[in-house]
């Protein structure tokens, strides 16, 4: 039995090996990032190494601070929302979700029920999109190349609908208050539908492929373990919550944006290979997700109702009244939410924003000690950080 | 140099040569001729096949990967290669401060050196050797050794982290891996009888049963893990995924050749594919036949006996066949971390060349 990190494993669940103490050598400090490959963006660690072994590890961000939040308050309402597009680029409407919905609340501002809707399909298709990424990023981490690209091909064709809806690629600046700004077509949806049925014809490709590989199994099962007491100590949230066992989802949990209509499930680990928190249940929980977000989508798209998208009440100029509140919702790497703050003024008194990424970066120091760097890669990889979220 | 025969093709240099300064042909003029036709094949053959092996890579990919490749440059992008070489040359070449610069700047042609230079040995068909050694496999495992030296040099004169990280895995993974590699080429050459890759490609002369893979069928038990073995470690001695640790790009940025630049770096690029082919080649030869044809056409006294471009289609079939599986490999697999590669070389590779070679010995005593 080895134990790491208060976890007892089995040498069957493929336990990072535990390397002799007797040969300690003298310690390089590595700089790895800004400019890292690995590092997903422009996050900052410096590595204590005895060779290939991890002593410390230590992240440092806010290379990518932007002052998003203090720009939202210096921008009228409309002006400021497709900042928050800018924080998590790779799950934007997800982030003005999490905007949206708390000034909305301190308004008190109606959502017309197909804007409601709308809102879900988009953000789905986001979160699928973002974690078909996160999950392409970690195979090519692994030294995978070609599964990145095959997730890329249905991660273009999502891009594509949610062109043709927002007319953005990237950053949609689609959810407004009171609404969305566009409505859909018919034949729109009927593509989405088509589009969620490739998504899952290819999850086995995906799976035969990268997931289920002899390989990626010795690579990330038992490796980097972050268990349910360490990721809820550091506040952790979204797929790596879950992968460690808690059944946590805020769309299930505090359902906001008419998630209470739709039937899913909340995949928890630990999945079938490895250990409950390890990297490996990480990746597995974000594919298990998706398919659960297209069962979502498809929901939506049957029970679509009609009506308004947007409404009526709120202008170019609307200002939100006097009040303050806060809102939680479930982007794809954990709990985006607003606390907001008006003193009836054009602009935001406060708009302040919990990204799920600053928490999530927060867990390498502790879980990467006596890893070994390609562990520490299979361990960033797996947590999926986006650093203009966590930096803002 | 040790010729065992002199070949047709520089014996034939050899005597125009000495028919040239009018003297008898001697030691001298083979010995020239030999390395004329190194020369040639070092310029005419390897360096376009190392470029068209950077293009069917790259093609290959492209088509596993939902992506057209390279297209733009020269019909089908056939001068995509040739470009970036061209680009490579016009690159900047960087010699950052700290850095040891005679072994910075010695170390890319170390390895370039030994690579291409396994090519002398290499039967491509009927006669068409540069020196048939007595030793020739023996020679070709060495210059593999020869050019783990110069990626440490590498990695040690780049004054650079990551450069070290990546030689100190360049010489734990293929100083291990030689000895998989040793023990898997041994077992041909104890069948055999000789080091000579021209002796070895001979014996294997008439139809595919008669290639030492399968010959006579009890052979395979030994054989068939012995070749497996090779192409492994082979692919873990060139550092081709999914054994690529010391230039692991997502983990140790370029690893060794890190901090190289323009045609430094081109000068570590196309050693890698050289190398690729040269353990194609040499598996081919040793496992399936050299450039003998599978039915039996190039064997003594048929229709294609000493045919020399019969025997260079078919070196070059088996080759390219092997190389494209390596392809293939690089970009289906993940790569393996440091540790369960240095698992799998001694835990596993190594116990299974031992009771090949082991085997081997075993039928050659029995006849």
């Amino acid at each position: 039995m080895t134990v790491i990190q208060g976890v007892k494993l089995d040498e069957s669940e493929r336990a990072a090996p535990a390397l002799p103490r007797d040969i300690l050598t003298e310690e390089l400090v590595f700089n790895m990032g800004p400019q890292h490959p690995s590092t997903h963006g422009v996050l900052r660690v410096v590595l204590r190494t005895d060779g290939e072994v991890v002593h410390d590890c230590h992240p440092l961000v806010g290379n990518l601070h932007r002052c998003c939040e203090k720009i939202l308050e210096n921008l009228t309402y409309v002006q400021g929302l497709p900042y928050v597009d800018r924080m998590d680029y790779l799950g934007a409407l997800n982030m003005e979700m999490g905007l949206v919905l708390s000034v909305e609340k301190a308004a008190a501002v109606e959502v017309p029920k197909r804007a409601q809707y709308l809102r879900v399909i988009m953000c789905e298709i986001n979160r699928v999109i973002s974690h078909l990424f996160a999950a392409g990023q970690f195979g090519l981490d692994m030294g995978a190349f070609t599964p990145f690209l095959y997730m890329f091909r249905e991660r273009e064709e999502a891009l594509l609908l949610l062109n043709q809806v927002t007319g953005g690629r990237l950053l949609y600046h689609y959810i407004r208050y009171g609404g969305v700004t566009r409505d859909v077509t018919d034949d729109w949806l009927k593509r989405c539908l088509a589009w969620c049925d490739r998504v899952a014809a290819h999850m086995d490709e995906y799976n035969n492929l990268l997931t289920y590989n002899h390989i990626f199994l010795n690579r990330t099962c038992g490796v980097a373990i972050i268990d349910k007491s360490t990721a809820l100590r550091y506040a952790a949230t979204g797929p790596i919550l879950r992968a460690a066992g808690v059944a946590r989802d805020l769309r299930k949990d505090i359902p906001y944006s008419s998630y209470e209509d739709f039937d899913f499930k909340v995949p928890v680990g630990p999945h079938d290979k490895g250990v409950v928190g390890d990297s490996w249940n990480r990746h597995r929980q974000r594919l298990l997700e998706i398919e659960e977000s297209l069962k979502i989508i498809r929901q939506a798209v049957a029970k679509l109702p009609s009506g308004d998208v947007s409404n009526p009440k709120i202008s170019r100029g609307w200002k939100a009244p006097e009040g303050e509140a806060y809102v939680a919702s479930e982007a794809p790497r954990g709990e985006i939410s607003c606390y907001f703050v008006s003193d009836g003024g054009k602009a935001p008194y406060r708009a302040r924003m919990r990204g799920p990424s600053f928490q999530n970066i927060s867990l390498l120091g502790e879980t990467s000690r006596g890893l070994l760097i390609g562990d520490l890669i299979a361990l960033m990889g797996s947590i999926d950080i986006t650093l203009g979220e966590c930096d803002r | 140099m040790i010729l065992a025969e002199t070949p047709p093709f520089s014996s034939h240099i050899a005597g125009w040569l000495a028919g040239l300064v009018g003297m008898e042909p001697n030691w001298l003029f083979s010995a020239v001729g030999a390395l004329v036709v190194a020369a040639v094949i070092l310029l005419l053959v390897v360096t376009p096949v190392g470029l068209g092996g950077v293009y069917l890579e790259r093609k290959l990919a492209g088509r596993m990967q939902n992506r057209r490749g390279p297209n733009r440059v020269g019909p089908y992008g056939l001068l995509q290669s040739l470009a970036d070489g061209v680009k490579l040359l016009a690159k900047e070449d960087i010699l950052q401060r700290g850095a040891d610069s005679p072994l910075f700047r010695f170390a890319p042609y170390l390895v370039f050196m030994a690579a291409f230079a396994g090519f002398v040995v290499l039967p491509f068909a009927p006669g068409l050797v540069a020196a048939d050694l007595d030793v020739g496999l023996f020679y070709f495992l060495a210059l593999i050794a020869l050019e783990t030296v110069g990626i440490v040099m590498a990695g040690w004169s780049s004054n650079n982290k990551w450069s070290l990280l990546g030689a100190m895995r360049e010489v734990a993974q293929v100083v291990s891996y030689e000895l998989p590699l040793g023990l898997a080429a041994m077992c041909p050459a104890l069948a055999v009888g000789s080091l000579s890759l021209v002796a070895i490609t001979d014996y294997q002369a008439g139809p595919i049963w008669k290639w030492l893979l399968w010959r006579d069928i009890y052979w395979a038990i030994a054989m068939v893990p012995a070749f497996l073995l090779f192409y492994t470690a082979g692919l873990a001695a060139a550092k081709r995924a999914p054994f690529d640790l010391p230039e692991a790009e997502s983990e140790l940025t370029a690893g060794f050749h890190t901090e190289y630049s323009g045609m430094r770096f081109g000068m570590f690029f196309l050693p890698e594919y050289a190398m690729m082919l040269s353990l194609s080649a040499v598996t081919s030869v040793l496992f399936l036949g050299g450039y003998h044809d599978p039915i039996g056409l190039s064997a003594p006294g048929k229709l294609f006996d000493g045919v020399w471009w019969w025997g260079l289609l078919w070196f070059f079939l088996k080759t390219t066949f092997l190389f494209l599986t390596q392809i293939a490999l690089r970009w289906t697999l993940p790569r393996i971390r440091i540790d369960q590669v240095m698992y799998l070389c001694y835990k596993v590779l190594l116990p299974i060349g031992m009771g090949s070679l082991l085997l081997t010995a075993a039928l050659r005593l029995l006849g």
